[in-house]
């Protein structure tokens, strides 16, 4: 891998790329026969999101580059959306909460 | 603490005189990529904030939600295959991340033909991916779908796709314009002296509207 420390732009070996873009396409079908296969409930849920964290994974580290760059950088720009986490648990114990009262007043 | 290294002129010349005092945290990253990846990350909170809506509206329904697989569903030379349209919109985008993972490639390697050309490519398969999402629009509204209900099931259904999809299209749109214009100026010897950063930066945003569309993909259509 390149020194993080070098000034020089970036040059990484083509064959890297395409080894990237052909798992992309992999990993894009396995999310399609997720579907295709009809699997329900929870065995649909986990692959969905491990299918979805391999594929966001591969494009922000290879693709746009994350993982040449410093650390400072990296982290400056990576932690900042787990607040979005905070706000996910939030909506969702909110949106039960209304679920749960529809269902009681007007179910 | 030594005082003595500390600023000490005050007013407007010590204003000045912080915001030029050269301390730059990020070493090695020019301003053009900081900001555009800053950009991204406020574009990323845009994005959340439309699918936790989603999530939320979706969760607080009493009533069925559509199924995407059937919604989406196209009949191809008479076999019904569910979801088809959107795994194939799948597939254009991230041929088109491909090809413009190559144009980053060949612009550091200063083919600037070559690098302009696997933009504009890129820029084609956006164009594809747009006109997919325009018939799947149609098709969805000529089949009753509007913000407000559908026949389909739950009533936000309409609201959450329209409201998500057509940004995520806007962006491809803009990316489109943007990677045609930055491909022109490349191909004309605009960066020659100054190098081919730019078509990184290019790059950045449109792997962006990629790894939005792996989301959206994930939490809309799968889910």
């Amino acid at each position: 891998m390149q020194n993080n420390t070098d000034t020089q732009p970036q040059q990484h070996p083509i064959s890297l790329y395409f080894k990237v873009w052909g798992l992309l396409f992999v990993l894009s079908s396995f999310s399609y026969l997720v579907d295709y296969m009809q699997y329900q409930g929870l065995l649909r849920w986990t692959l969905i999101l491990v299918f979805m964290f391999l594929k966001a994974g591969l494009i922000v580290a290879v693709f746009m580059h994350m993982v040449w760059e410093r650390i400072a950088f990296t982290l400056a720009i990576l932690s900042p959306p787990l607040c979005i986490l905070v706000l996910i648990a939030l909506m969702a114990s909110e949106a039960s909460y209304t679920n749960l009262n529809r269902l009681i007043f007007f179910g | 603490m030594d005082n003595t290294t500390q600023p000490t002129t005050s007013g407007m010349t010590g204003l000045i005189e912080d915001w030029v005092s050269d301390k730059d945290a990020f070493k090695n990253v020019s301003w053009g990529k900081t900001m555009m990846w800053i950009f991204l990350l406020s574009d990323t909170f845009i994005f959340s904030c439309f699918l936790v809506g989603y999530m939320s509206v979706r969760m607080t329904t009493d009533v069925p939600w559509p199924n995407a697989s059937e919604v989406f569903a196209l009949t191809i030379a008479g076999e019904h295959i569910p979801l088809i349209l959107i795994a194939i919109m799948t597939f254009v985008l991230i041929t088109s991340s491909g090809t413009m993972a190559m144009a980053v490639n060949c612009g550091y390697r200063r083919q600037r033909k070559q690098a302009a050309v696997l933009m504009l490519v890129t820029a084609v398969f956006g164009v594809c991916f747009v006109g997919m999402q325009a018939f799947e629009w149609t098709k969805l509204i000529e089949e009753g779908v509007r913000p407000w209900g559908n026949p389909m099931g739950a009533p936000q259904f309409g609201a959450a796709f329209f409201m998500i999809t057509g940004f995520h299209g806007f962006h491809v749109s803009i990316g489109v314009i943007y990677l045609t214009v930055v491909a022109l100026k490349v191909l004309r010897g605009d960066y020659e002296e100054r190098g081919y950063e730019i078509v990184e930066i290019t790059g950045l945003y449109w792997h962006f509207v990629d790894l939005v569309w792996v989301f959206i993909f994930a939490f809309f259509y799968l889910w």
